[in-house]
C-alpha cells in the first residue's frame, strides 16, 4: 500500500513537468528551442500565487498564470521570429528575466499560505467510477482537478498535433520551413501562436506548484524544474504520450530521492536527482547513434527562419 | 508592402550606435520597474557607478567580477566560433573547482607555486573533459551539442552536492554542508583586493587573441565554423579540430573553477558559479565573437553585477531588480541587432530597381 502512496505522490510530482513539457514540445514543433521553461514556470507561478491569494478565486488565479506565461514567450517570440535573435541567447536571457521577475514580485508573499478556497477547490477528487479501479483508481483517479485537466490536454495536443490541419502545418513549419512558406502557410503566424501556447503552458506548470503542489509560497518555488522540462522533451522524443510517462518517472525520481533518505543504500540518493539528466543524455547519445529516419528532433530546431534568405 | 531585406555588414560606429541607444531604451523601460521598488532611477544609477568605481577597493570588486566572465566568455567563444554550443561553461567550471578542490585533497603539503600549477594543470583538464566528451559526440554521432552539455550541468552540480552534503563533507564544520576551505599554501596571492588571477586573465587574453586572428587551428576553428563541406574540402581534419576546440574552450571554463576557488571563495561549494556561466554565453554571443569585444562586453558585465551587489546594500534594493534589469537590457541588445543586420524596402524601390 505504501508504493500506491508513492506513485500517486509521483503522478502529483510530475504534473508540473507534463504542463511545462507538453508546452516545450509545442514550441520545438515550430522550429523554437525556447530554453526559458524555468523562466515562465517561475513567472505563472509568482503571478498565479498573487491572482490566487488577492481574488481567491481559482479560475483568476489560473488565467493570471496562463497570461504571464505566455507574455514571458511573447518576449522571446518577439525576439527570435520577428527580430530573427539567437533563440539560445534569447531563453537563456528569459530564464535569468523570469527568475528575477519571481523573486521580485514574490518577496512580500513568502510564506503566506494558499487561501482556503483556492486548497478546497485544488483538493483531491475521487472520480466515480474510474476512482473505483484497484490501485489505479488512487494512483491516477484521486488526484486534483489540476492533474485531471494535464491528461486532458495530452489528448488534445496529441490530436492537435497529429490529427488537424493546424497540427500538420504546425509540423511542418518545425521540419521545413521554406516549403512550408511556399505552400502558403503563414509560417509567422503559426510560431507565435505555438510559442504563446508553449508560454501559456509552461505558466500553468508552475502556478501547479504555487497553489496545489506546496501550500506555503516558498522563495524559488520552481527551483530548477524547469531544466528538467526542457531534458524531458527529448526523453519524450517529443510525443505528448511519453511526456506523460517520462514525466512520471521524473517525478517519481524526484520524490524518490526523498523518500529513500531513511534507508542506507549502496548508491548515493544523489544518483536519484541526477538520473533524469542522466537518462536523457543517454537518450540523446542513442537516438543519435541510430541515426535512423525516425530520429525525432525537428529538422530546423534552433535555426530561424528568415524568408527572404530563400 | 514593405519587405525586409539582410545589409552589408555595418560599421563599427553604426554598431556602437546603435548598441548605446539599445542600453538607454532599456534603463529607461526599467525605470518604470525601479520607480515600482520605491527608488529614484537616476540615484540607483549614479549609485551602480558608485559602486564600480567609488574607491579602489570597489573597483577591485568590479575587476574581481570581471575575471571569471571574460575567462568563461572567451572559452565559450571558442566553441561557438565553431558553431558548436557549448551551453555547459557552468558544468565544466564546476569541473574545474572539484578538480582543483581534489588536487588539495591528494597532495595537501605542496608548496604554493607547485600547487598553483599544478591546479591549473588539473582545473583545466577536469573541464576540457567534461566538454570532450560532448565534443566527440557530436563529431562521430552528430549528437546534439547544445542539449548534452546543458544536462552536463546539471550532472555536475549534483556531483558538486553530492560532495559537499556527504563525501566531502566538512566534519569540523559541525554538522554544516560544507567542504573544508583550502589551506594558505592553496589560495591565490593577492595585493588589496586584486590578485594573481588578473594576471592570469591578461596572458590568457592576449594567448586567445593569437590563438584565434593568428594560429593555423584558429583558422581552421572559424572555417568549420563558416561550413563543415568547405573546411573537408580544403583537408581540414574535423574531428581532429573540433577536439582541439573542445579541449581549449573546456578547459578555459575549468581554470575559471580553480581562480573562483583559490582567489574568491576560497572553498567549493554549489554556489561558486553565481550563474557566470550562462551570462558568459550571452556576453560571448554579444562580443560577435571577437576577443577584444568579449573584454570590453566582460567588463560591462561586470559593472552591472559588482553596481547590482552594490544597490542591494546601499539602497535596500533587491538583487532581483538588478537581474530584471540586467535581462531588460539583454533583450534590448538581441533586438536592436536586427537593426544592425536587416532593413525596410517596399515594394515600389524593389520594382524601380529591376
Amino acid at each position: 500500500m505504501e508504493f500506491v502512496f508513492f506513485l500517486t505522490a509521483a503522478v502529483k510530482a510530475g504534473t508540473c513537468l507534463l504542463y511545462a513539457t507538453l508546452g516545450e514540445i509545442i514550441s520545438e514543433k515550430v522550429g523554437h528551442l525556447n530554453l526559458g521553461v524555468e523562466g515562465m514556470m517561475q513567472m505563472g507561478a509568482v503571478v498565479g500565487f498573487i491572482a490566487g491569494f488577492t481574488f481567491g478565486n481559482p479560475y483568476i488565479a489560473v488565467l493570471c498564470a496562463a497570461i504571464a506565461g505566455a507574455c514571458g514567450a511573447l518576449i522571446y517570440g518577439f525576439l527570435t521570429i520577428s527580430l530573427k535573435a539567437n533563440q539560445v541567447v534569447t531563453g537563456l536571457t528569459l530564464s535569468i528575466f523570469g527568475v528575477g521577475f519571481a523573486a521580485f514580485f514574490g518577496k512580500n508573499f513568502v510564506g503566506k499560505k494558499v487561501p482556503e478556497a483556492i486548497t478546497t477547490f485544488f483538493a483531491p477528487i475521487k472520480l466515480p467510477i474510474f476512482g473505483d479501479i484497484p490501485y489505479v483508481g488512487q494512483i491516477f483517479f484521486n488526484q486534483s482537478v489540476y492533474v485531471y485537466f494535464s491528461y486532458l490536454l495530452v489528448i488534445a495536443i496529441y490530436v492537435y498535433l497529429y490529427k488537424t490541419k493546424w497540427g500538420l502545418n504546425t509540423r511542418m513549419v518545425g521540419e521545413n520551413p521554406v516549403a512550408a512558406d511556399a505552400s502558403g502557410i503563414p509560417v509567422d503566424k503559426y510560431k507565435y501562436f505555438n510559442i504563446a501556447l508553449c508560454g501559456a503552458l509552461c505558466g500553468l506548470g508552475g502556478a501547479f506548484l504555487s497553489l496545489v503542489y506546496i501550500s506555503i509560497y516558498p522563495v524559488n518555488v520552481v527551483s530548477g524544474r524547469g531544466w528538467i522540462a526542457v531534458a524531458l522533451v527529448i526523453f519524450a522524443m517529443w510525443n505528448p504520450g511519453k511526456a506523460l510517462l517520462g514525466a512520471y518517472f521524473f517525478g517519481a525520481l524526484d520524490i524518490a530521492s526523498f523518500w529513500l533518505q531513511q534507508y542506507t543504500l549502496p548508491v548515493s540518493i544523489y544518483f536519484f536527482t541526477a538520473l533524469p539528466y542522466l537518462a536523457t543524455v543517454f537518450v540523446l547519445i542513442f537516438t543519435s547513434m541510430r541515426k535512423s529516419s525516425n530520429k525525432k528532433e525537428p529538422a530546423w530546431l534552433g535555426k530561424n527562419y528568415f524568408k527572404e534568405d530563400r | 508592402m514593405l519587405h525586409i531585406v539582410k545589409k552589408d555588414l555595418p560599421k563599427t560606429r553604426e554598431k556602437i550606435v546603435v548598441r548605446l541607444s539599445a542600453v538607454l531604451a532599456a534603463l529607461a523601460l526599467a525605470s518604470i520597474l525601479v520607480l515600482v521598488a520605491g527608488a529614484n532611477p537616476f540615484e540607483l544609477y549614479l549609485g551602480i557607478i558608485q559602486g564600480c568605481f567609488g574607491s579602489v577597493y570597489r573597483f577591485a570588486a568590479t575587476i574581481e567580477k570581471m575575471v571569471p566572465l571574460l575567462v568563461l566568455s572567451l572559452g565559450v567563444m571558442v566553441a561557438f566560433k565553431m558553431r558548436f554550443w557549448n551551453i555547459g561553461a557552468e558544468g565544466q567550471f564546476l569541473m574545474g573547482a572539484v578538480g582543483t578542490t581534489l588536487v588539495v585533497r591528494l597532495l595537501p603539503d605542496l608548496p604554493l607555486p607547485i600547487m598553483l600549477m599544478l591546479m591549473s594543470v588539473v582545473s583545466f583538464l577536469f573541464g576540457a573533459v567534461w566538454l570532450m566528451v560532448p565534443a566527440f559526440l557530436k563529431a562521430r554521432f552528430g549528437t546534439n551539442e547544445t542539449l548534452f552539455t546543458l544536462m552536463l550541468n546539471y550532472i555536475a552540480l549534483t556531483l558538486v552536492t553530492a560532495l559537499q552534503y556527504d563525501f566531502w563533507k566538512d566534519p569540523a564544520a559541525s554538522g554544516m554542508p560544507k567542504i573544508a576551505n583550502l589551506p594558505p599554501n592553496a589560495l591565490l596571492p593577492g595585493v588589496s583586493g586584486f590578485n594573481l588571477s588578473i594576471l592570469m586573465a591578461v596572458i590568457i587574453v592576449l594567448a586567445m587573441y593569437y590563438f584565434m586572428n593568428r594560429s593555423k587551428i584558429g583558422f581552421e576553428i572559424s572555417v568549420l565554423g563558416e561550413s563543415e563541406n568547405t573546411a573537408r574540402y580544403i583537408g581540414i581534419n574535423v574531428t581532429k579540430t573540433i577536439m582541439i576546440a573542445a579541449l581549449v574552450s573546456g578547459g578555459l571554463c575549468g581554470v575559471v573553477g580553480m581562480m573562483q576557488t583559490t582567489g574568491v571563495s576560497g572553498a567549493l561549494s554549489t554556489q561558486i558559479t553565481g550563474g557566470l556561466g550562462f551570462t558568459a554565453i550571452i556576453v560571448a554571443w554579444l562580443s560577435g565573437l571577437k576577443v577584444p569585444f568579449v573584454v570590453v562586453n566582460s567588463f560591462a558585465f561586470a559593472v552591472l553585477l559588482q553596481g547590482a551587489s552594490y544597490i542591494q546594500t546601499a539602497f535596500q534594493i533587491p538583487g532581483s531588480v538588478a537581474e530584471m534589469i540586467q535581462a531588460i537590457i539583454l533583450f534590448f541588445i538581441l533586438g536592436s541587432e536586427f537593426i544592425l543586420q536587416y532593413r525596410f524596402v517596399s515594394d515600389k524601390n524593389k520594382r524601380e530597381v529591376a
